[in-house]
């Protein structure tokens, strides 16, 4: 069957491809265009060469399992997924977590979104010829994958932020992990500013060019950073606020014109925010009420001695991910059996563990909201991310839909495209933050 | 306390279209007739309520029920910084509504994406075709009839 | 026993040349894409290990790295970039979608790479961390070295 463009092309027109597989175009989404010369007449969008069923296999896993499979969305900044999906199954079974928990996802959450913008601009920078750019930043976001994989024991998919809480407490000398991320942040960005802010070559591919009205975007329901752009302060986060967002402190940054140096522009700023975000974090975060390393029995020895009698002594292990985990589950996970796996050494020494454990992960028990549906939004990397969960009371949502901010972001490409030169589709498309694992779904 | 003003506002204004209004865990819902959808949206988009965004606009398929699907949107105002959720249910046999990409142009691959995946179709929808599936696929993958692991390759795989 | 000795010599120092100037395409879809980013990058840095040079073009790269999720539909894409490429050339799947499907068993994706082209390496993870992409490639090295090296030019895979 041809396609629209294919069928209403002018009969002197030229028409290119660009992608699915493009050196410009960073995901598989693919731009037919119908040129005159280097002017764009037409533009056709399509999209799905990244289409994994999200939604379908979604209504096929517990709540519990299906946790893996929003890492995978935007896989960018794949923390602030979990707490999107997490919180809206905490909003249907009405479940509030502690304190410390709620710091330690924004902290997360925060974290993430700065390595999301470092590497939407490094990829647009990068396409638009600054490849130093795109090493700097790649740069800072190792630093920070670091503090995200010494807490969560993953680089990327995590999978740490579960229902009722976190996986696991943050690691003994986090304090200094995130500052040093943050002080190698603060250097790039710096450099960045001085390496782009007044290119000519950058300014020129980048001022005034994929212009979007603020009526416009809000037309196409944009949201983030590019609804940011166009003057509109609109943010989850403020407007909305969930979490511990209420409590602390920032501002939204906005632009003026709605281009592409303005998405930039925003992307940036909104980076600072996110560490100053990030740094009252670190000072107001709840102390752990025990010390994070727990003294006591060895795990082997812990398990011999659960043979005969229950032991008496905690279990000794690092804090986080594994081990002595009943010290810590009190402050980051909520204290309700039906909705939390219960501590690991419960599990492995004790037979009333044994049995919550099972059930827990037994097939049709497990997570089991009530009847209903809950909608509910983050601010994602891109923009507001939602979650609409229908559940009919059993152990596997009914119907689990995203609402991905980048859908509409692509959505208006076309017409930003329209009349310009063949080079504007990369900065344009670059700005944008296209993920296509959570708008291919 | 806002949340119910609205919903009734819109219950006295549309005694007919309006079936049900409901806030289920603080989210403002209303169930409409089909046929009333586009006599209540131009209502919602201009003052006072100004939901001038398209948040989502999705499809539950609930293959028992006499009226199979339930076509789910979700507005949102700036203005007033809140949120509407609107319902309504499509007969298998005559699965169509109305278009919304008259009032908003992100529903025009919104649509796209429940054609594709459900199989409602759109009246006066400007090119409805499929959005994430390819052209030669048969049936609409998240109907709860359509097998999980039915795969359907473009080209012979090896082995 | 004289011409024995020539060709093997021969086959030894054109895998050697070949194995330490790979030109790599990749066929970046999905997530494993961040981690081939970081993999390229300074922290990692590929560049040490011969395949630094990132070919955006099939024609000229003798590499192919198939990063991600391959949907259905992406695989009339993938199998047309493999035929574009000239000989000899090598491919590497790249985390676990690419291999097997990975956790996405449905109707969408097809389970590994291998139903569409054939594939010299498999790196497993979801996604794989970058010391892993390295190992990989320094295995691909091996085998590059370790095979009959086709000098003579002419086509032999189908």
């Amino acid at each position: 069957m041809p396609s629209r463009i294919q069928s209403q092309a002018r009969p002197d027109s030229l028409l290119i491809n660009m992608g699915p597989s493009h050196p410009a175009m960073h995901g598989a989404v693919r731009i037919m265009l119908e040129l005159d010369g280097e002017r764009i007449l037409n533009s056709e969008i399509e999209v799905g060469y990244l289409h994994r069923g999200f939604e379908k296999t979604c209504e096929n896993r517990t709540y519990f399992n299906l946790l893996i499979y929003t890492d995978r969305l935007n896989y960018v900044s794949p923390l602030i997924n979990n707490v999107g999906y997490v919180m809206t199954v905490e909003k249907l079974l009405g479940l509030s977590i502690p304190e410390r928990a709620q710091y330690i996802r924004v902290l997360m959450s925060e974290l993430s979104r700065i390595s999301d913008h470092l590497t939407c601009l490094a990829a647009m920078a990068m396409e638009c010829g600054a490849f130093t750019v795109f090493l700097y930043k790649m740069k800072a976001r190792e630093f920070l994958w670091d503090v995200i994989e010494a807490t969560t024991g993953a680089r990327m998919t995590t999978s740490y932020i579960r229902i009722g809480g976190v996986r696991a407490d943050l690691h003994a000398d986090y304090e200094a992990a995130v500052q040093k991320g943050l002080a190698e942040t603060r250097k790039v960005l710096k450099d960045v500013h001085g390496l782009l802010d007044k290119n000519k070559i950058f300014l020129n591919r980048t001022r005034d060019i994929g212009v979007m009205t603020p009526e416009n975007a809000v037309n196409y329901g944009w949201t983030g950073p590019a609804l940011r752009s166009t003057g509109i302060a609109y943010d989850v986060r403020k407007a909305h606020p969930y979490l511990t967002y209420d409590r602390l402190n920032f501002e939204i940054p906005t632009g003026e014109r709605g281009d592409n140096f303005d998405r930039y522009m925003v992307r940036m700023r909104e980076m600072d925010q996110s560490l100053r975000i990030v740094e009252q974090c670190l000072a107001k975060i709840p102390k752990a009420k025990t010390g994070l390393m727990a003294d006591g029995l060895e795990p082997a020895e812990a398990i011999r001695a659960a043979r005969t009698q229950k032991p008496d002594r905690p279990v000794k292990l690092s804090p986080n991910l594994e081990g002595s985990e009943k010290a810590v589950t009190k402050d980051i996970l909520a204290d309700d059996r039906r909705v939390t796996i219960p501590p690991k050494e419960e599990t492995y020494t004790s037979i009333e563990g044994l049995i919550s454990h099972f059930k827990y992960f037994m097939k049709g028990h497990g997570i089991r909201p009530p009847k209903g549906e809950a909608y509910l939004s983050v601010e994602g990397g891109n923009g507001e991310l939602g979650y609409y969960i229908v559940s009919d009371g059993t152990d596997r949502p009914y119907r689990l839909h995203l609402r991905a901010p980048c859908l509409p972001l692509l959505a208006a490409i076309e017409e930003l495209i329209k009349g310009r030169m063949v080079a504007d589709v990369i900065p344009t498309f670059g700005s944008m933050n296209i993920i296509l694992g959570e708008l291919d779904r | 306390m806002e949340e119910t003003t609205i919903l009734e506002a819109l219950k006295r204004r549309f005694p007919k279209g309006v079936v049900d209004a409901s806030a289920p865990l603080g989210d403002a819902t209303i169930v409409i007739r089909k046929d009333a959808l586009l006599e209540i949206i131009p209502f919602l988009k201009e003052k006072p309520y100004e939901f001038a965004m398209l948040l989502d606009l999705t499809c539950v398929d609930y293959p028992e029920r006499a009226e199979r699907f339930e076509m789910v949107y979700h507005l949102f105002s700036l203005a007033a910084n809140r949120r509407l959720r609107i319902k309504l249910s499509v007969p298998e046999d005559a699965a169509v509504v109305d278009s919304l990409v008259r009032f908003w142009k992100n529903a025009d691959w919104l649509e796209r994406e429940v054609f594709d995946m459900f199989g409602v179709r759109f009246a006066g929808h400007p090119d409805l075709r499929r959005l994430f599936m390819n052209d030669g696929f048969v049936g609409h993958p998240l109907r709860k009839d359509y097998p999980l692991r039915k795969r359907q390759p473009m080209i012979p795989l090896r082995k | 026993m004289q011409g024995n000795f020539i060709t093997t010599r021969l086959n030894a120092m054109l895998g050697w040349g070949r194995k330490y100037s790979l030109f790599h395409y990749p066929f970046v879809t999905a997530c494993c894409g961040m981690e081939y980013m970081s993999a390229a990058c300074a922290h990692f840095d590929i560049d040490r290990f011969g395949a630094g040079w990132t070919r955006f073009s099939p024609r000229q790269s003798d590499l192919l790295l198939v990063v991600g999720t391959i949907s259905q539909k992406q695989a009339p894409v993938l199998r047309t970039v493999y035929d574009q490429m000239t000989e000899p050339k090598w491919v590497i799947a790249f985390g676990a979608c690419a291999v097997s499907g990975g956790i996405y068993d449905n109707y969408a994706v097809v389970q590994g790479v291998d139903q569409v082209i054939p594939v010299d390496i498999f790196i497993p993870g979801c996604p794989p961390q970058p010391e892993m992409v390295l190992d990989g490639l320094i295995k691909l090295q091996d085998k590059i070295q370790k095979t009959k090296q086709d000098w003579r030019w002419k086509k032999q895979r189908s």
